[in-house]
């Protein structure tokens, strides 16, 4: 159970190697030992690695296999964090693929894997994720979404479509969930240092992933259900929103 | 009727989603018990516990306040039999007229029969009565196999029950050992303190010639100051002792509420500034000493009843009260939480100290004899976490513990070392209910 002061018991990370989950975990959990994590992931030294920082900061960590394009084994990383004792008070939805953008939208293979991994997995777990919490009456959802999705620019449209797709979702969700003592937030990061954008040039008002973190558990504890990282992002992006498609295709985004 | 509804404690922080069933007949207890699914049932009253003591997420809860009969009453033996439902308002506004006061009441009425028992709540009057659990002389508990059964203080599930947090069964019916009274009022005594030494120094020579007793602690003042009080302690007030104009409606008890406070309240309202100006005013405003007042009881006993949902002053993100007990001898913890809550500048607009007398039976019963204080402090300051975790290790230190219906930030670890009956009650509470049927938020939280 989520304790009065936002402490949390036990987390399940679907994409628990990612940069900005590791660093929420250790910002969530903060002084108190003991918090019980699950690392859902690829098996690999990554994993392994991950794990036994977060177990130096007092979690105990359990890791579980997980790969998105195969419902099997999303089914049972879900299934064996919810089955173990004590309830799951926050779900990380952070995998996610950046692919190629060029391959993307025009090899059917990258593209449908970057949809499968994005939209189709992201959906199924949402699914798997919001019936479980809807059973225990309480909980909270992070869905990882992007700026990306918030309108498609040339240069990523592809990656930007699926997390259009994913956040519609999420958002919804969260709507639909709320009457469940269910909270979703929605992060939708600018572009964050990390390894996923390893060798990419940084873009404006980049982010680091502590920084996406802090703003993550805030919003958590403020009840919030949707974060901007950084919060400006959020007049930017409306801005850009509503600018004309013709000015927008020139600009160098 | 979509009966899924999310319940909160009386902070208001964190709250579930859970079936809620109004209470009706035995039979129909009997039922949801037995028909209960795997997140369990549990008892609700009026949700005057701060934590999460009175939620069960994802499973039944059953508001119980629907039962509130009075079943029985005699007057000479003093002895009451009501149904868990039933509210200490109620009893006291039904009963004091007969000349029948409760024998234990906390800072409110607004509290039901049963959650007195799950909770073995205390009064100002701890130090010479003890807790609600030893006045209660028998009750009717509706068990996991849907069986009903009968306990006294000589079985060991009726003090399993007493304190239990709900956990052992529901409680259908108590018959109570009421405290006999001429008057509905009480005599009281009024002093200032500069500090702390001097607090507990009259609190530890006098408190044995009052019934009740009851300080005030401004947490912020420091320095010197640290510990500056108001002492409050009297008697229930014989009909000889009231004013002429008293004398013939002396059992006459008719409380009023004055305002229900509206749920407009921004959070960060009671902040470090606002508090310590409320603070000064009630500390210039209580007489150095004054003797012999004569209150009502609900103007002793209940002062905050009369704004109906206080609670909502704390805004949205609403508030906690911690409060723990260390042992007499401990007075060092004491001062040093009290410094720490100074140091740290959070606010607490009500402090309250006391002096607990002997234990109840009760296994998880919260008062042992020793000092106890009782803080309510907003959400929202970030070194709150930190500084309520710091504070556990001094209380535990010193072979204290803190109080279940209050809590709801405790992690699991804490609890064995608060409460060191804990495996004993748990053979008790397993023996009756071996699937967990009775559960919820702070049994979950605190892997009771």
């Amino acid at each position: 159970m989520k304790d009065a002061i936002g402490n949390v018991q036990r987390v399940l990370v679907l994409g628990g190697t990612s940069d900005i989950a590791l660093a929420t975990l250790t910002k969530l959990t903060g002084e108190r030992h003991g918090v019980a994590v699950t690392l859902a992931a690829r098996p690999s030294e990554r994993r392994v690695a991950a794990a036994e920082s977060l177990r130096a900061r007092g979690m105990q960590v359990s890791e579980v296999d997980f790969e998105a394009t195969d419902r099997t084994s999303y089914e049972h990383a879900i299934a064996s964090a919810f089955d173990a004792p004590g309830d799951v008070d926050v779900v990380m939805v952070a995998f996610g693929l950046l692919g190629d953008q060029e391959r993307a939208w025009q090899d059917v293979d990258a593209a449908l894997e970057l949809v499968q991994v994005n939209y189709t997995a992201a959906v199924a777990c949402g699914v798997l994720v919001a019936n479980r919490m809807r059973a225990q009456g309480h909980g909270a959802i992070i869905a990882m979404s992007s700026v990306a999705g918030e309108r498609p620019r040339k240069s990523n449209f592809a990656y930007g479509s699926t997390k259009a797709g994913m956040d519609a979702f999420y958002s919804g969700l969260g709507d639909s969930i709320t009457r469940d003592g269910v909270q979703v937030l929605v992060v939708r990061p600018g572009f964050v240092r990390s390894k996923m954008t390893a060798g990419l040039p940084a873009a404006p008002l980049s982010q680091t992933p502590e920084q996406v973190a802090e703003l993550i558990v805030a919003g958590l504890v403020a009840g919030r259900h949707t974060v901007w990282a950084p919060s400006t992002l959020r007049w930017v992006m409306s801005v850009l929103r509503h600018l004309p498609r013709s000015v927008f295709k020139r600009l160098p985004v | 009727m979509d009966s899924r509804r999310q319940l909160a404690g009386w902070g208001m922080t964190n709250p579930s989603v859970a079936t809620v069933h109004p209470a009706g007949d035995d039979a129909h207890l009997v039922a949801l018990v037995t028909e209960a699914g795997r997140r369990g049932v549990l008892a609700r009253g009026l949700g005057r516990s701060y934590g999460d003591a009175a939620q069960n997420g994802g499973g039944v809860v059953v508001d119980m306040t629907a039962r509130n009969q009075i079943l029985s009453v005699d007057t000479g033996t003093a002895l009451v039999s009501v149904e868990a439902g039933a509210s200490l308002d109620e009893l006291m506004r039904l009963l004091l007229p007969l000349g029948l006061f409760v024998p234990v009441t906390p800072g409110t009425r607004q509290v039901t029969v049963g959650g007195a028992i799950a909770a073995d709540i205390h009064g100002k009057n701890h130090h010479v009565d003890g807790s609600f659990g030893q006045h209660v002389v028998a009750m009717d508990l509706l068990c996991a196999d849907g069986s009903i059964r009968e306990l006294t203080p000589e079985s060991e599930l009726f003090w399993a029950t007493v304190g239990g947090m709900g956990l052992t069964g529901l409680v259908l019916r108590a018959t109570l050992k009421m405290k006999k009274v001429e008057s509905a009022h009480c005599v009281v005594d009024t002093e200032r303190c500069v500090d702390l030494d001097d607090l507990m120094q009259r609190m530890a020579e006098g408190d044995h010639r009052y019934t009740y007793s009851v300080a005030w602690i401004d947490c912020l003042a420091g320095g010197s100051s640290l510990g500056r009080s108001v002492l409050t302690r009297g008697w229930s007030a014989t009909r000889d002792q009231l004013p002429a104009k008293l004398r013939d409606r002396a059992l006459d008890f008719r409380p009023k509420q004055l305002a229900v406070a509206p749920s407009v309240f921004p959070s960060g309202l009671l902040n470090r500034a606002s508090v310590a100006a409320f603070n000064e005013a009630w500390y210039r405003k209580a007489p150095q000493e004054r003797r012999g007042e004569v209150q009502s009881i609900a103007a002793f006993f209940h002062p905050l009843d009369g704004v109906a949902k206080w609670n909502r002053i704390y805004g949205p993100r609403g508030f906690l009260q911690y409060q723990f007990v260390v042992p007499f001898g401990a007075e060092d913890t004491l001062r040093r939480c009290i410094q720490m809550l100074s140091d740290t500048g959070l606010a607490s607009f009500l402090a309250v100290l006391k002096r607990f007398g002997e234990p109840s039976g009760g296994h998880l019963s919260f008062p042992t004899p020793g000092w106890t204080l009782a803080l309510d402090l907003p959400i929202g300051a970030a070194a709150l976490g930190g500084l309520l975790d710091r504070l556990d290790e001094e209380v535990i230190t010193a072979g204290g513990r803190e109080y279940l219906a209050k809590d709801s930030r405790l992690p699991a670890s804490a609890i064995g070392r608060m409460y060191p009956r804990l495996d004993e009650w748990r053979d008790v509470r397993r023996a009756a209910d071996p699937d967990g049927v009775f559960t919820s938020d702070l049994a979950r939280r605190l892997r009771l």
